[in-house]
C-alpha cells in the first residue's frame, strides 16, 4: 500500500509574465491601458494650467516657464504621444467592436498602424510647434 | 488581480544540467520546468543537452527523447501526437502551443525553455491542474438545448446554419488560449476565458438551440465575458487556428443587438 496520508503541499503557480514572448498586439494593448491612465496624468497638467491662467499673468508666466523647462517639454511630449496612441488604439477598438479586422494578421497591421500614427503624429505636431515658435 | 511576480513557494530556481551523451554531434539545448510534489523544494529549471539527431522533429519527440534516455523522472502529458487531443500543450519558447506539432527549429533561439501552460497550479513538472479550466467549459453547458417536441429523426440544420459552426467546433480544448490571457492570469476565477467562451458562441448561433436569450442571460457579467480586452493573444498562439477573439466579440455584439 502507497502511503496516501502523505500531506500534499499547495501547488506553485506556473511562470507567466516570466516566460512570455510578447505579440505586438498584446504590447499595444498594455500601452492603450497606459497611455489612458497617463492621459489622466494630463488632464490634471491641462487643468492646472486654466487654474493658472485664472490666477493672473504672473501665475501663468511660472506655470508656462515649467512646461517649457527641459523636463516639462519632455512631459508635454510623452502626453501628445499618448494622446495620439490612445486615440489610434480606440479607433481599432471601434472597429473590432464591429466584429470586423479580429483576425490575426488585421490585427497585427492595426497595431502596426497604430504605433505608426502616433509616432507620426506626434513629430509632426511638434516639428509644427517648433516652425510657428510655440516651443 | 494583477500580480506579477510568482508567490514565494512558486519562484523557479536553477536545477540540475544533463550533458548530451558522448558522441552528440548536433546538440540543442532545452531548458525544462520541473516541480517534484513530493520532495520540498521549490520548482526548479533542468537543462538538457539533446542529441537532436538521436529525435524527431517536435518538442514532443525531444521530450520523449529526454524521458526515454536522459531523465525517466520527466512528467507531461501526451497522447495523440497528431494535434488532435490537446493535451501536450504546454509554453515552449515563450508562446503557449502543442508539444506535438510545434518543430523544436521553429523555436528561435540557442535554448529551447518548456513550461506549463503559465498561471496553472502546476501537479508535477509540465502537468497543470486542469480543475477550473474544464469546470468552465461545464458551465457554458455545452450541449443543444431545446424546448420544441424531439423530432423523428434528427435536429435538421441547413448547410449554410451548420457553416456558421466553422472555425468552431474544431477547438480541442488544450487550453492554450484561455492561459495565454492576461485577463484570465489575473481573474481566472471570474473571467470564462477565450476557450469557454469560444464554445459559448459556438451554442449561442447554432440554429438548432432554442436556449439563446438564457445563455445570453447568463454571459452578461462584468466578469464572466467583459474581462475580454481583445489583447489577441488567444488567436495569436491557438494551435488550431480558431480564433476566440472573434467569436467573443460577437457573443458581445448579440448582447448588445438585443437592447437596441
Amino acid at each position: 500500500m502507497s502511503d496516501v496520508s502523505k500531506t500534499i503541499r499547495a501547488r506553485p503557480t506556473s511562470p507567466h509574465v516570466q516566460v512570455w514572448r510578447w505579440h505586438l498586439t498584446a504590447i499595444t494593448s498594455i500601452m492603450h491601458r497606459i497611455t489612458g491612465v497617463a492621459l489622466y496624468g494630463g488632464t490634471l497638467i491641462l487643468a492646472g494650467w486654466t487654474i493658472a491662467l485664472a490666477f493672473g499673468p504672473e501665475a501663468y508666466a511660472t506655470y508656462m516657464g515649467l512646461l517649457g523647462s527641459p523636463l516639462g517639454k519632455l512631459v508635454m511630449f510623452g502626453l501628445s504621444f499618448a494622446v495620439f496612441f490612445h486615440l489610434a488604439k480606440g479607433v481599432q477598438h471601434l472597429i473590432w467592436d464591429t466584429g470586423l479586422a479580429l483576425k490575426v494578421r488585421a490585427a497585427n497591421a492595426g497595431a502596426v498602424a497604430t504605433l505608426a500614427f502616433a509616432l507620426v503624429a506626434t513629430v509632426v505636431v511638434w516639428i509644427i510647434a517648433a516652425m510657428t515658435g510655440a516651443l | 488581480m494583477v500580480e506579477l511576480a510568482l508567490p514565494k513557494n512558486s519562484r523557479v530556481q536553477k536545477g540540475q544540467h544533463h550533458p548530451a551523451p558522448a558522441g552528440a554531434k548536433k546538440v540543442k539545448t532545452f531548458k525544462v520546468y520541473r516541480y517534484d510534489p513530493e520532495g520540498t523544494e521549490n520548482p526548479r529549471w533542468d537543462t538538457y543537452d539533446v542529441d537532436v539527431e538521436a529525435c524527431g522533429p517536435m518538442v514532443l519527440d525531444a521530450l520523449i527523447y529526454i524521458k526515454n534516455t536522459m531523465d525517466p523522472t520527466l512528467a507531461f502529458r501526451r497522447s495523440c501526437r497528431e494535434g488532435v487531443c490537446g493535451s501536450c500543450a504546454m509554453n515552449i519558447g515563450g508562446r503557449n502551443t502543442l508539444a506535438c506539432t510545434h518543430g523544436w527549429e521553429e523555436v528561435p533561439g540557442q535554448t529551447c525553455t518548456i513550461s506549463p501552460l503559465p498561471h496553472m497550479p502546476v501537479i508535477k513538472d509540465l502537468v497543470p491542474d486542469m480543475t477550473l479550466f474544464y469546470a468552465q467549459y461545464a458551465s457554458i453547458e455545452p450541449w443543444l438545448h431545446t424546448k420544441t417536441p424531439e423530432p423523428q429523426g434528427e435536429w435538421l440544420q441547413t448547410p449554410a446554419d451548420r457553416e456558421k459552426l466553422d472555425g468552431l467546433y474544431e477547438c480541442i480544448l488544450c487550453a492554450c488560449c484561455s492561459t495565454s490571457c492576461p485577463s484570465y492570469w489575473w481573474n481566472g476565477d471570474k473571467y470564462l476565458g477565450p476557450a469557454a467562451l469560444l464554445h459559448a458562441y459556438r451554442w449561442l448561433i447554432d440554429s438548432r438551440d432554442e436556449a439563446t436569450g438564457e445563455r445570453l442571460d447568463d454571459l452578461e457579467d462584468p466578469f464572466k465575458l467583459y474581462r475580454c480586452h481583445t489583447i489577441m493573444n488567444c488567436a495569436q498562439v491557438c494551435p488550431k487556428g480558431l480564433n476566440p477573439a472573434k467569436a467573443i466579440a460577437e457573443v458581445k455584439k448579440m448582447l448588445v443587438d438585443r437592447v437596441v
